[in-house]
């Protein structure tokens, strides 16, 4: 009868240009519950958490694709939320969080190997993510539960719940022509049981065409509690295969890193094949799935953690004061200067936030858990980087450059190793793309030792 | 010495394997699990703590014994992280400097690795903030390193006669989230992948089972570990403090000597002989280890 139905679209953009797009969306700590038979699509979901002992700000983006009316978010909280304490924001800003900490290509060119070896010129190409899928359906039925607050906040019509039974809390969920996924009884039981506290979140129609936007905005909780952690366990229970989930942390000391769950570094820095900078989207994609496997499907992955004062190279400008304290960094007095943070400022102007981009593909199978976290003291800058390294082209004559282009071979078959290993993509394949791309296997024409000898004042030896 | 009476010297002290065991486990940890620990950081810990024991022995007119340090710098570079070098070296300073300072009835009172660890992780939520952590998830939950840390563990702590208080302190523990969890409706797999944690086993088999540090009662033994396992629980499920473990066998030790008190027992001292339960001994006919030369 009733049907949830969601799906995701890879989103994967590439340009040379300072731009990046994820997928974003929900279903991470809450399910779609629709209230009538729609599809529902969703994406990645991304969530940016500030966290300062017990304080939490939590931004959770949606990329909701269908109709509105028919959204609907249930997520689990620590505390009852007072009014104050939920919010909306811009999607740009964790658009811009997002595009700050994503991967990036870098591109070098080598120089006249006659001249100097190389030098440094780069420019990114940051990228994109990607998506899973899910869907889910059926109901369930119980009694009582007390609606502690209704507010409006933004698009959204929040009401507070408080429940001390599951059956209690899936009824009256059920009741209101919500639909509740098969399992997520259960889960909701383990959450009240632990005192967890519920929201529920529908689209305010009236409310949101006054924002003129055809998208659901973030949106933002703020409260104190000593749990660090995000619930997942709600997202798994109707999920059909794995979910996406970033988690960008904006601490004071250091990264922040899974407790109950292994964090890992994504592979970096290695030189590879220039036909990438075309399908960097796919790269990091398959870079991506390679390495989840490898791990067993059972870590989470850091693919940035830095500064917030600067980056290099930087795929897109730090976030600005007012960008972070909306965000929940409160410890910023907010006075921002005009137009936006220089690029690559010196370390000393702190800021004090330590951004950290984690990156899960997450079901129940293997995260049956809450992330939960913790935030060390780790202030060692981290970041996904990939390196293209354009060989020199020109003329060039001397010993060094006919050493240099013997060697090219043996640097772009590496290249294709570190590729093939990287992604699981075919060796052959690559080596083919490369070839397409100028970047040949053949070694070069022998150096028959009499070109040198008349060779600079006849063109023929 | 004769040579045989070096290897039977060598076989017969737990520190021996447990020095070898936590090497292979830091190696292990360095080369494939990625540890965030430098060599520097590394040596910056060993060269503390044999310094401070070696300060401390010449202090108290006592022979340099370097293994007891040896084990602390190990399960401190298995444990305890750092951005800087001088958290950790004071971590080592504060573990090796309690076992002379910090004494009750001829025992030291603390387990010098995990005073090191405690001090510091208080120190990293007041005065240094940020300055030190624990690396709780960086183990995994990967189910052939935990039963091959347990193993090892096994191994040591049969060794040293206390093989009791791991399997005491994990059964205790794994009661505990375990009944949680049927209480909370919770998949099993949400326990068995935290007993699972390489931390956790890890703790176990090389930290709260040392023998100088644990009572000599076998009851009061099996208190300490069961109460460790408790406060463990509760700090971990009810003050979501993700280092439990540490600030609870700190506690413990605080009151290991009310619980000595009720099941007196002789010292350990390194290399006394195995006490196999009385069932064991006849079930296999081994015979006892010999005693070792007064």
């Amino acid at each position: 009868m009733k049907r949830s139905l969601k799906k995701t679209l890879l989103a994967a953009a590439v340009a040379t240009s300072a731009l990046a797009v994820t997928g974003g969306a929900v279903a991470f700590c809450g399910f779609y519950v629709a209230k009538a038979d729609t599809k529902l699509f969703n994406k990645a979901s991304k969530v940016a958490i500030m966290r300062d002992g017990d304080r939490t700000v939590m931004t959770m983006a949606n990329d909701f694709q269908g109709e509105l009316k028919e959204f609907a978010m249930v997520i689990p909280v620590p505390v009852v939320l007072q009014e104050g304490q939920i919010h909306v924001t811009d999607n740009a800003i964790l658009d811009h969080l997002d595009a700050y900490t994503a991967p990036r290509l870098v591109e070098y060119f080598d120089e006249d190997p006659c001249t100097v070896y190389r030098r440094r010129d780069m420019q990114m190409a940051p990228t994109a993510s990607m998506a899973e899928e899910s869907v889910g359906a059926s109901s369930d039925r119980g009694f009582g539960v007390t609606v502690e607050a209704e507010y409006t906040v933004g698009e959204y019509d929040i009401q507070i719940l408080s429940a001390k039974e599951s059956d209690g809390l899936a009824g009256w969920l059920k009741e209101n022509g919500y639909k509740l996924p098969d399992g997520a009884e259960a889960t909701l039981g383990s959450y009240i049981k632990q005192g967890t506290k519920f929201f529920v979140a529908k689209v305010n129609l009236d409310e949101q065409a006054k924002t003129g936007l055809n998208y659901l905005r973030p949106l933002q909780v703020a409260f104190e509690s000593p749990k660090f952690l995000l619930p997942i366990r709600l997202g798994t229970v109707n999920a059909d295969g794995k979910q996406e989930l970033f988690v960008f942390a904006l601490t004071r000391s250091g990264r922040i890193e899974t407790t109950n769950y292994r964090t890992t570094k994504l592979p970096t820095g290695m030189d590879i094949p220039l036909y990438v900078k075309d399908e960097f989207g796919d790269f990091y994609k398959s870079m991506f799935e390679q390495q989840v496997e490898q791990e067993n499907e059972r870590a989470v992955f850091l693919e940035y953690a830095w500064d917030m004062n600067w980056c290099d190279p930087c795929a897109a400008d730090p976030l600005s004061q007012s960008e972070l304290r909306e965000l929940g960094v409160y410890w910023l007095d907010g006075g921002d200067a005009p137009g936006i943070i220089p690029r690559r400022p010196a370390p000393q102007q702190a800021q004090d936030v330590f951004v950290t981009r984690l990156h899960v593909s997450y079901d129940a199978e293997h995260f049956p858990e809450d992330l939960l976290f913790k935030e060390t003291g780790d202030r060692t800058n981290f970041q996904g980087r990939y390196v293209l390294r354009h060989p020199y082209k020109g003329d060039a004559t001397c010993d060094a450059a006919n050493q240099y282009r013997a060697e090219l071979p043996k640097r772009f078959e590496k290249e294709a190793q570190t590729l093939a290993n990287l992604t699981g993509w075919d060796i052959d394949d690559i080596r083919d793309k490369m070839d397409g791309e100028g970047q040949s296997f053949d070694p070069p024409e022998p150096d028959n030792w009499w070109k040198r000898l008349w060779g600079a004042d006849k063109k023929d030896g | 010495m004769t040579k045989s009476g070096f290897f039977k010297q060598l076989a017969r002290d737990p520190r021996h394997y447990q020095i070898a065991a936590l090497g292979a486990l830091l190696a292990f940890g360095v080369t494939t699990r990625a540890f965030e620990i430098s060599p520097l950081q590394i040596a910056a810990i060993f060269v503390t703590a044999l310094s401070v024991q070696f300060l401390g022995s010449f202090m108290s007119a006592m022979r340099f014994e370097p293994r007891s340090a040896l084990i602390t710098s190990l399960s401190l570079s298995l444990l305890l992280r750092a951005d800087d070098l001088t958290p950790l070296m004071i971590a080592a300073a504060i573990g090796v400097g309690s076992k002379f300072t910090m004494r009750l009835y001829g025992k030291h009172i603390f387990n010098p690795a995990n005073i090191g660890i405690v001090t510091l992780l208080l120190l990293s939520q007041s005065a240094l903030p940020g300055a030190a952590w624990t690396p709780s998830g960086q183990w995994g939950n990967a189910i052939w390193l935990a039963a091959l840390i347990a193993g090892a563990g096994m191994v040591v702590t049969y060794r040293a006669a206390r093989i009791d208080v791991p399997l005491i302190f994990l059964g205790a523990y794994a009661a505990l989230i375990i009944a949680r969890a049927l209480w909370l409706g919770d998949p099993l797999a949400i326990p068995l992948m935290r007993l699972q944690n390489g931390a956790l086993i890890l703790f176990a088999f090389f930290m709260i089972s040392d023998p100088k540090t644990t009572p000599d009662g076998a009851v009061a033994r099996a208190v300490f570990a069961a109460g460790a396992a408790l406060i463990a629980y509760v700090l971990a499920y009810h003050f979501y403090i993700s280092d439990g473990i540490f600030y609870a066998l700190a506690a413990m030790c605080v009151i290991r000597p009310v619980i000595e008190r009720f099941d007196p027992a002789p010292h350990y001292r390194w290399g006394d002989p195995v006490t196999r339960p009385k069932i064991l001994a006849r079930l296999t006919g081994a015979r006892p280890h010999p005693l070792p030369a007064e």
